[in-house]
């Protein structure tokens, strides 16, 4: 390379972070900036009415799996808290397998719609993407609640006599992650579909193979990396759920947002919350590794 | 051979299925809309078609306000993320891979990959640290005000403000920029004259979808907000503690007819010309 030709390449990276600059400055103003606070946060003393006092301690870390015994000062494992996790947890692992099976047939409905209709189909499955997460959770509350929607239709085919009381339970925050967080699984999952070369199946039918065989040598080993973008792009905001949990579950059946959330209000316990936000980060972050990993995997034997 | 093709993609019960999400995609959102139109009180019984809870909803001081503190954060929201995302595409497409670049896709992304509660916790904790700072030199005044939240909203509209305007970009000619430069237009005539108008519906599709982002969210403005400054969702998430009337299916509906407007509008902006 030449020294001027140096010397444009050089000016043109200069000018591209020139350019970044004030994107970068309000992300790490209110973004990026203060998750390292938390961490910081996560290291000190709790004060007596909340917020922290500025001690070192290592208390909201150990906090999130034990707890001190208010008597003998002896350290137990906290049960109540391991609930909330293996509930998290559990509800999410749920939430990605149901919106699979649900969805993976619609996407490919949609892939196989004609090309004209597509675009339409699509567009119906991103409305709701878009719209409001507490209107869609509240609509959900509206259909399940005693008198809603769901048993008005059961009661009134007679299907039970007595309303069957879904809100605030577990399964009412499963059915609703599931409807908010479908759009995130049909799409990329019709992403991957939409490459997916129909001839295949064609062959795949010619060698007398069946359509179960079909669906599993054939479609879902192509269509993977859809199929993990799609439970990973799911999973991830439904561990970190806290809108859908709070209206759903009425404040009994708490997720891991939830519960940072009461460390912080009437838990005031704020280095404890500092601690399980810095606990989910990490997860999430360790998803989406995966994620991109697989991705770009994906992208390069499909061109 | 497509009328084959097609017969051969179609798979047992997979069609039914994409008819049955569709329809339980919708039935709740159609339900909620249908009750805002509810003569009676209760949200069971169908009491006849009315305009009551409209007319309730718009007499109600608290939604006025909170609808206008909803739009003029999302303005100004929409207005910061998508003038910053611009100058951030700008900055990184169009040039050959330079140092930092994975970094800068990194940060602008950051929101989208951060669980929204933890942003939210965050946010709280360093503006109540700034809040005091404030206080204690004397500068109190400048505790309160929409300020904090027009930043919180800022920084996490960037990332979809920066996704349209960036594919924009990607998708424009080279050449009519260079034939410019040819003419002997300086590179702000350039800028102005040639970049600029190609460029705008890429921008005003990411305004879009940024002030439909800020409008929405609840959870960090819930964190971050001093007392009564709820906007819509956050006013809504606290009625829904309370006695739930159709009042809420109206202001639903009324937020819910503007995201679908806007996303229309996106749509036919961003859509590729056949």
């Amino acid at each position: 390379m030449s020294a001027a030709e140096e010397r444009i390449v050089r000016q043109s990276t200069r000018n591209a972070w020139l350019l970044s600059l004030p994107a970068l400055i309000v992300l790490i103003a209110a973004a990026s900036g203060p998750l390292l606070i938390v961490l910081v946060y996560s290291f000190l003393t709790p004060g007596q009415h909340g917020n922290v006092v500025w001690e070192f301690s290592t208390g909201g870390w150990v906090g999130i799996l034990w707890s001190q015994d208010i008597f003998t000062q002896e350290w137990v494992l906290a049960d109540a808290h391991l609930t909330i996790f293996w509930r998290s947890l559990w509800l999410s692992l749920l939430t990605t397998v149901f919106t699979f099976v649900v969805g993976f047939p619609t996407a490919w409905f949609i892939a196989t719609r004609p090309l004209k209709e597509r675009a339409l189909w699509l567009f119906l499955i991103t409305i709701p993407f878009w719209t409001n997460l507490l209107i869609r959770t509240y609509a959900i509350n509206e259909v399940l609640r005693k008198e809603g929607l769901m048993n008005t239709v059961l009661m009134g085919t007679g299907i039970t006599d007595t309303p069957i009381e879904v809100l605030y339970t577990q399964t009412a925050i499963f059915i609703g992650m599931t409807y908010v967080y479908l759009p995130l699984m049909v799409l990329p999952l019709f992403a991957a579909i939409d490459r997916f070369d129909m001839r295949l199946l064609e062959a795949g039918y010619d060698l007398y193979a069946s359509r179960m065989q079909v669906l599993r040598r054939v479609i879902l080993p192509i269509v993977k990396p859809g199929i993990i973008a799609g439970s990973i792009l799911v999973f991830v905001p439904s561990l970190g759920a806290y809108v859908t949990p709070r209206v759903l579950g009425g404040g009994k059946q708490m997720m891991i947002g939830n519960f940072i959330e009461l460390q912080f209000l009437q838990g005031k316990n704020w280095p404890l919350g500092a601690a399980l936000s810095m606990l989910l980060l990490v997860i999430v972050m360790a998803a989406l590794l995966v994620y991109v990993r697989y991705a770009n995997k994906g992208s390069s034997t499909h061109g | 051979m497509a009328e084959r093709a097609f017969h051969v993609a179609r798979l047992p019960g997979f069609a039914t299925t994409a008819i049955i999400v569709f329809v339980a995609l919708y039935l709740p959102i159609f339900t909620l809309v249908a009750y805002s139109f509810n003569a009676s009180t209760s949200l069971a019984v169908w009491g006849g078609f009315s305009l009551d809870w409209y007319a309730k909803a718009w007499d109600n001081q608290q939604v006025k306000d909170a609808t206008i503190r909803s739009l003029i954060i999302a303005s100004f929201a929409a207005a910061i993320s998508t003038t910053v995302a611009t100058m951030a595409a700008l900055g990184t497409t169009r040039r050959r891979a330079f140092k930092g670049q994975t970094l800068i896709y990194v940060a602008i992304n950051q929101p989208l990959m951060v669980p929204e509660i933890v942003t939210a916790v965050a946010l709280m904790i360093v503006f109540g640290l700034i809040k005091v700072w404030l206080t204690s030199i004397g500068m109190g005044g400048l505790t309160t005000g929409l300020g904090y939240l027009i930043l919180a909203h800022s920084a996490f509209c960037i990332p979809f403000a920066y996704l349209p305007i960036r594919a924009r970009l990607e998708g424009m000619d080279l050449t009519l920029e260079t034939a410019a430069a040819d003419l002997y237009a300086s590179p702000w005539q350039t800028f102005r004259r040639v970049t600029l108008p190609l460029l705008a519906p890429g921008m005003i599709a990411g305004a879009m979808l940024a002030f439909v982002i800020s409008l929405d969210d609840v959870v960090i403005t819930e964190f971050v907000k001093s007392g009564g400054q709820d906007t819509l969702p956050t006013y809504m998430l606290g009625q829904m503690r309370r006695q739930l009337t159709p009042e809420i299916n109206a202001v639903s509906t009324m937020l819910l007819g503007l995201t679908v407007v806007l996303l229309t509008a996106f749509f036919l902006l961003t859509r590729k010309k056949t």
